[in-house]
C-alpha cells in the first residue's frame, strides 16, 4: 500500500479557513490527507502545537494565516512567519526534516492556492517518507 | 533526643556532586536536620553501602533526596531500591527533575559520546582504542561495570516522585523552607514542584520596557546595563519560561537565566516556549518590513539546543535526536 501521509493544519480563522471554504464550495478537489484545525489568527498557534502534532504522529505540519500587510489582528501572522523560521532552525537540529513544517500565507479568495498547497504538500511529504513519529500505516 | 527520630537518605545518580555540596550548603541548619532526623544513607557524605540500602524495609527512610539524572543500569536500579525504602522520595535538583546537563547526550549515540570522552578530547590519548566494557575478563576473573542506557531520563520519568526540590543546584534557602515544612508537617500536595508558581520574570527586579529587538548578542559580547531587562537588550534570557523560586538569582548577578528550574507549571516544554517569546520580540524595523532578514538572524543562531534545552532537553517534547526513517523513543 501506498504511503498516505497524515498532515494536520493550522488554518486562521479570517484567510486560511476561508480560503479552505472557497476551495470546498468551488468544488476543487485535493487529498485528502490534511486535518484542518481553525484558529482564530495564525499567531495563536504555539511552536508548542506544531511539535506536539509531529511527535504524535503527524508527517508533516502546515501553517497557513493571512498575507503580509492582511492579518485581521494587525501582526500575529508575523509572529507565525518568525516563529516557523526559528522552529525550522531547531527541527534540523533535532534530526528532522524542517520541510515537514510548511507555511503558506492563503486569503479568503484563494480556494485554488489552498487546494494547490495541500496537493503539493501532500506530494512532497510523500516523497519524504513517514515522518519520525508517524502513524500513517506504511 | 526526640523519640521517632526520622531517617533520611540522599543519593546521586547522573549528576556533577553540587546537589551534594547544596545539601552541605545548609552548613548550621544542617544540625538543626540532625536533631530531627539520622542519615541513615549517603553515599556522598558518609560511608554506606548498597548492602545496608537493601538490609531496610519497606518505606524504613522516612524521605529520601534523590539527586542526578538516570543514565546506567545502577542509576535506575538504585532509584528503584529507594523508591522501595523511602516513604518520600524527593527528585532534588534540575538533573532528577528535568534530565539537566547530562540530558543534552541525548542528542549523541553513546559510540559518539564513548569516542568523544575516551578518545577526542584534547586531553584524551588512547592509541589502543580501549573503551569501557560492560564485561571484561581478566586473569579468570569477571568484571562488571553498569551499562549506559539508551538516553538520559528524569527520575519522574522511572519511578513516583513525591516532591522535586528544582535548581542547579537547589539554593539553600529553598531547601531550608523544603525541610521546614518537612519537619512542620505542612508539606503541599505530593506531585508538588516546591518552589515558585509563577516564571523567573516575576522575581526578577529588572525593569522591562517591552521594547523589541532587532539583534542578539551574548552576555561576553556586550555591556550589560543591569537594571534593564536582559531580553529587552537582545540576550537571550530563559527567565520568562522558567520556573520562579530563585529570587532572579542569575539576572541579579547581571548573567541571563539559563533555565535550571525547569518550566513553570503548565507549560510543557521549555524550548518551544522560548522559541514563541523570542519570536515574538525579535522585529528588524517596522512590524512585516524586514521579514526576509528575520527568518536569516533567527536561523543562523548558534546552537538552538544548547540554548533553549539546556536543562531541559531530556523531559522535552522531542526529548532527543530523532531519525528521519529510523526508530525513535516515542516516550
Amino acid at each position: 500500500m501506498e504511503f498516505e501521509p497524515k498532515l494536520v493544519g493550522f488554518l486562521c480563522k479570517w484567510c486560511s479557513s476561508a480560503g479552505a471554504d472557497l476551495a470546498g464550495v468551488s468544488r476543487k478537489s485535493y487529498p485528502p490527507n490534511l486535518v484542518p484545525i481553525t484558529v482564530n489568527c495564525s499567531g495563536r498557534i504555539d511552536v508548542n502545537h506544531i511539535v506536539r502534532a509531529l511527535k504524535d504522529g503527524a508527517d508533516g505540519v502546515l501553517v497557513s494565516g493571512c498575507h503580509p500587510g492582511d492579518c485581521h489582528y494587525t501582526s500575529g501572522n508575523y509572529k507565525t512567519w518568525r516563529r516557523v523560521a526559528l522552529l525550522k532552525h531547531v527541527l534540523e537540529d533535532f534530526g528532522m526534516n524542517p520541510d515537514r513544517v510548511r507555511l503558506e500565507w492563503v486569503s479568503a479568495t484563494e480556494g485554488e492556492k489552498f487546494a494547490r498547497t495541500v496537493e503539493e504538500f501532500t506530494d512532497e511529504i510523500k516523497e519524504l517518507g513517514p515522518g519520525p513519529f508517524s502513524n500513517a500505516k506504511e | 533526643m526526640p523519640k521517632n527520630k526520622k531517617k533520611i537518605g540522599a543519593y546521586w545518580a547522573s549528576s556533577c556532586g553540587g546537589c551534594d555540596v547544596a545539601l552541605l550548603g545548609l552548613h548550621e541548619k544542617i544540625l538543626d536536620l540532625l536533631d530531627f532526623a539520622d542519615i541513615a544513607f549517603w553515599p556522598a557524605a558518609t560511608d554506606f553501602k548498597y548492602e545496608d540500602l537493601k538490609g531496610y524495609g519497606k518505606n524504613e527512610l522516612d524521605l529520601t533526596f534523590f539527586n542526578g539524572g538516570i543514565r546506567t543500569t545502577e542509576n535506575e536500579e538504585i532509584a528503584e531500591l529507594l523508591r522501595e525504602k523511602s516513604e518520600l522520595l524527593v527528585a532534588y535538583g534540575t538533573c532528577a527533575h528535568q534530565g539537566g546537563i547530562p540530558g543534552l547526550a541525548n542528542m549523541s549515540e553513546e559510540v559518539d559520546l564513548f569516542d568523544t570522552v575516551y578518545k577526542g578530547t584534547p586531553t584524551s590519548t588512547n592509541p589502543e582504542n580501549i573503551f569501557p566494557q560492560e564485561s571484561t575478563k581478566k586473569d579468570g576473573q569477571t568484571l562488571n561495570l553498569p551499562g549506559l542506557q539508551e538516553r538520559v531520563r528524569s527520575l519522574d520519568r522511572v519511578v513516583d516522585v513525591d516532591y522535586t526540590v528544582p535548581g542547579c543546584p537547589p539554593p539553600p534557602d529553598l531547601t531550608e523552607d523544603f525541610l521546614d515544612l518537612l519537619v512542620k508537617g505542612a508539606l503541599p500536595e505530593k506531585g508538588s514542584v516546591v518552589a515558585g508558581t509563577k516564571s523567573v520574570c516575576d522575581e526578577c527586579s529588572r525593569e522591562w520596557n517591552r521594547e523589541t529587538i532587532d539583534e542578539l548578542v551574548r552576555p561576553q559580547e556586550t555591556e550589560i546595563d543591569p537594571d534593564k531587562c536582559l531580553l529587552d537588550q537582545g540576550i537571550i534570557c530563559m527567565g520568562p519560561v522558567t520556573r520562579s523560586g530563585c529570587d532572579g538569582s542569575c539576572p541579579e548577578a547581571n548573567m541571563p537565566c539559563k533555565g535550571c528550574f525547569g518550566p513553570p507549571p503548565e507549560v510543557e516544554d521549555q524550548g518551544t516556549e522560548m522559541l514563541n517569546s523570542l519570536a515574538s520580540v525579535l522585529q528588524l524595523g517596522e512590524e512585516g518590513q524586514a521579514l526576509e532578514q528575520e527568518k536569516e538572524l533567527l536561523s543562523d543562531l548558534p546552537d538552538p539546543i544548547g540554548t533553549f534545552y539546556t536543562f531541559s532537553l531530556s523531559n522535552s517534547i522531542l526529548g532527543g535526536k530523532v531519525s528521519e526513517g529510523g526508530e525513535n523513543d516515542r516516550t
